[in-house]
């Protein structure tokens, strides 16, 4: 208890010197937040990925489609339970700066193989029963004050021409990690206007969604798959939704890395930063650490005093950056809307940033304490006065 | 603390054919060459000598704060050379109160905490360590500025709380490094007369390096140190 007080009143001392470590300290763990939080956003896909689900794609390209016929022939493949497509129609709503994914999906089932997107049944019913109808996202609906009933207008850029959509069904996510800011339509409905205005790309299909019955077997079922449609005009790739998600993540890689590592970075400049500060403080308390040697007190307990104070530091600006991550991280959220949709702070950036507060104070503590206890008595005595 | 009477016979610090060098740089300087010395029960040694003659570097062996290169030390009944550094660490918390020239207090504790100090290196509960320190604080004079922290006391309030520290676990022996160096008049004076006191009511064994002669005065002993080698006593 008493070492505790000691620790505390040594950490408090020097009010600037420890004021500024510790706003510095709470930057930099702010900043490692959130840009921690940027790079699981990037892979918020990856996440949210089932281990049930593959995704069946051109396997020269996704830009390349499949036809439509292809979907009764994977369902017959055995161990795949059910089969649904889709089409990215792109298009702009407003103008170019108000993104957000919007895409054509077909297959009765569709909102069956994906149980986190949570649709009450009688508007899944209404998506259904209506050819104009569409679905967004809440996070959307919020955003834009769309209301159940509302006309929406799209202006083509793949699939030219103004579309317009009534709005039947908002959709919420299951978990905090489901993108709530996309848009969807029925397949059928786009189909049948590209038939008329671009006969060519009638019936035909972005990617296939494929649920299978054991996850276990996803191999085996892609595999399957694939060798169906081996030689023919439009040959498939099957993997598995996270892998499928993971080669967009791989399109952006150097910025996922160069993210990672500023990050990183960041920790190494404050620890410096700390280490500079322990240093200091240490060199200015030897001759207190000397008077407390004379009077019997063994090199454990100066290393626990100087460790003590190092991690006080470190951990006060620590939970500061962490508590502060979570305001800021709303404010960056609302700014990136949809651009990344998923932003929140994990639970794991909040180990990690704990984790490495602690580990910081201890490390930055560690060439002082050496010194310390290293230092002969009579030495250190030397330069008190 | 306890009165005790004058023990005669085995002393208390014998000092066999001390050598102490220092390196500075690729020299070795010579401070201590074969110093003999011993230190009665209830002694009161002053030790003085020019600046560089290896008074500070004698009384910080005897204490147990440095080792000499070669001779024997044996303190309390103990051969201190022999001592491993926690045993050392041990020793020095029963047997030496230390008085330093500037204080050493640590800013960051009030008077009271700062003479608890070596308390917390006992087995005693919160209120006792609280009431052996008071009763030191009393001794020297200080009881009503048991809250006071070292930068609102005058050089000689922190001397006597440093005092108040060195003796607060009933230590063997006291050390004393220039007590009164950076110290008033007035105020070593009254250091000088606490020291004194302890000496001749308490039997406190003192051993004190200054250069004040009035420091000197108090002390029944004289030793003089030039060159790192010891001259006979005189008084």
């Amino acid at each position: 208890m008493e070492l505790l007080k000691l620790i505390f009143r040594n950490t408090l001392r020097q009010r600037l010197r420890s004021a500024l470590t510790i706003f510095g300290m709470a930057v930099a763990i702010l900043a490692f937040c959130l840009l921690q939080t940027v790079v699981n956003a990037w892979f918020a896909g990856v996440s949210a990925a089932a281990p049930d689900r593959l995704v069946t794609r051109n396997s020269v390209s996704l830009i390349f489609p499949l036809p439509l016929s292809y979907r009764q022939k994977i369902l017959q493949v055995d161990g795949v339970k059910r089969v649904a497509f889709g089409n990215w129609f792109g298009g702009v709503y407003i103008d170019e700066r108000h993104f957000f994914p919007r895409m054509a999906i077909g297959g009765n089932d569709y909102f069956d193989l994906a149980p986190e997107v949570i649709l009450p049944p009688d508007q899944v019913k209404a998506f259904w029963r209506r050819r104009d109808a569409c679905i967004a996202g809440r996070k959307l609906i919020e955003k834009y004050r769309w209301k159940i009933g509302d006309a929406i207008t799209l202006t083509g850029n793949i699939y030219p021409g103004e579309w317009r959509f009534v709005l039947v069904g908002v959709y919420t996510g299951a978990t905090k990690s489901i993108d709530e800011t996309q848009f969807f339509f029925r397949w059928d409905y786009l189909d049948e206007t590209v038939k008329k205005i671009m006969p060519s790309r009638g019936g035909k299909v972005g990617w296939y969604i494929v649920q299978v019955k054991d996850p276990v077997q996803s191999a085996e079922v892609s595999r399957a798959i694939d060798a169906l449609f081996k030689n023919s005009w439009a040959e498939t790739l099957t993997e598995t939704e996270k892998a499928f998600q993971l080669g967009f993540v791989a399109m952006t890689d150097a910025i996922v890395v160069a993210v990672r590592v500023v990050s990183y970075v960041v920790i190494g400049v404050i620890l410096i930063i700390l280490a500079n500060t322990m240093a200091m403080t240490s060199r200015e308390r030897m001759p207190e650490y000397a008077t407390l040697k004379t009077l019997g007190f063994g090199n454990r307990f100066l290393i626990v005093l100087i460790a003590g104070e190092s991690v006080c530091i470190a951990m006060l600006g620590g939970i500061t950056g962490m508590a502060l991550a979570f305001p800021v991280a709303g404010v960056f959220s609302e700014h990136l809307g949809t651009l990344l949709p998923i932003f929140h702070i994990h639970w794991e950036t909040l180990l990690a940033s704990f984790s490495i507060s602690l580990g910081i104070g201890l490390l930055a503590a560690a060439l002082p304490a050496w010194r310390a206890v290293r230092v002969g008595i009579a030495e250190a005595l030397s330069h008190a006065g | 603390m306890t009165r005790s009477d004058p023990v005669v016979g085995k002393p208390l610090v014998s000092v066999e054919n001390i050598h102490k060098s220092y390196r500075r740089g690729s020299q070795s300087i010579s401070v201590l060459r074969g110093i003999d010395l011993s230190v009665g029960r209830g002694d009161f040694i002053a030790l003085m000598g020019p600046s560089g003659s290896g008074k500070t570097t004698l009384l910080n062996l005897i204490a147990g704060l440095d080792r000499p290169d070669q001779g024997s030390l044996i303190v309390a009944g103990t051969d201190i050379t022999q001592l491993g550094e926690l045993d050392l660490a041990r020793w020095r918390a029963i047997h030496i109160g230390f008085i330093f020239q500037f204080y050493n207090l640590l800013p960051v504790l009030t008077g009271l905490e700062n003479v608890e100090l070596p308390l917390l290196l006992r087995n005693l509960s919160r209120r006792e360590r609280r009431e052996h320190a008071m009763t030191a604080l009393e001794l020297v004079g200080l009881a009503d500025r048991v809250k006071h922290y070292p930068r609102e006391l005058s050089g000689g309030q922190q001397q006597r709380v440093a005092i108040a520290r060195a003796i607060v676990t009933d230590p063997t022996l006291v050390v004393a490094d220039e007590p009164t160096g950076d110290l008033d008049k007035n105020s070593a004076m009254e250091v000088l007369e606490l020291l004194e006191q302890l000496n001749r009511e308490f039997n406190k064994t003192i051993i004190m390096v200054t250069h004040d002669p009035r420091a000197a005065d108090k002390a029944r002993l004289i030793h003089h140190l030039d060159k790192g080698t010891l001259e006979s006593p005189g008084k």
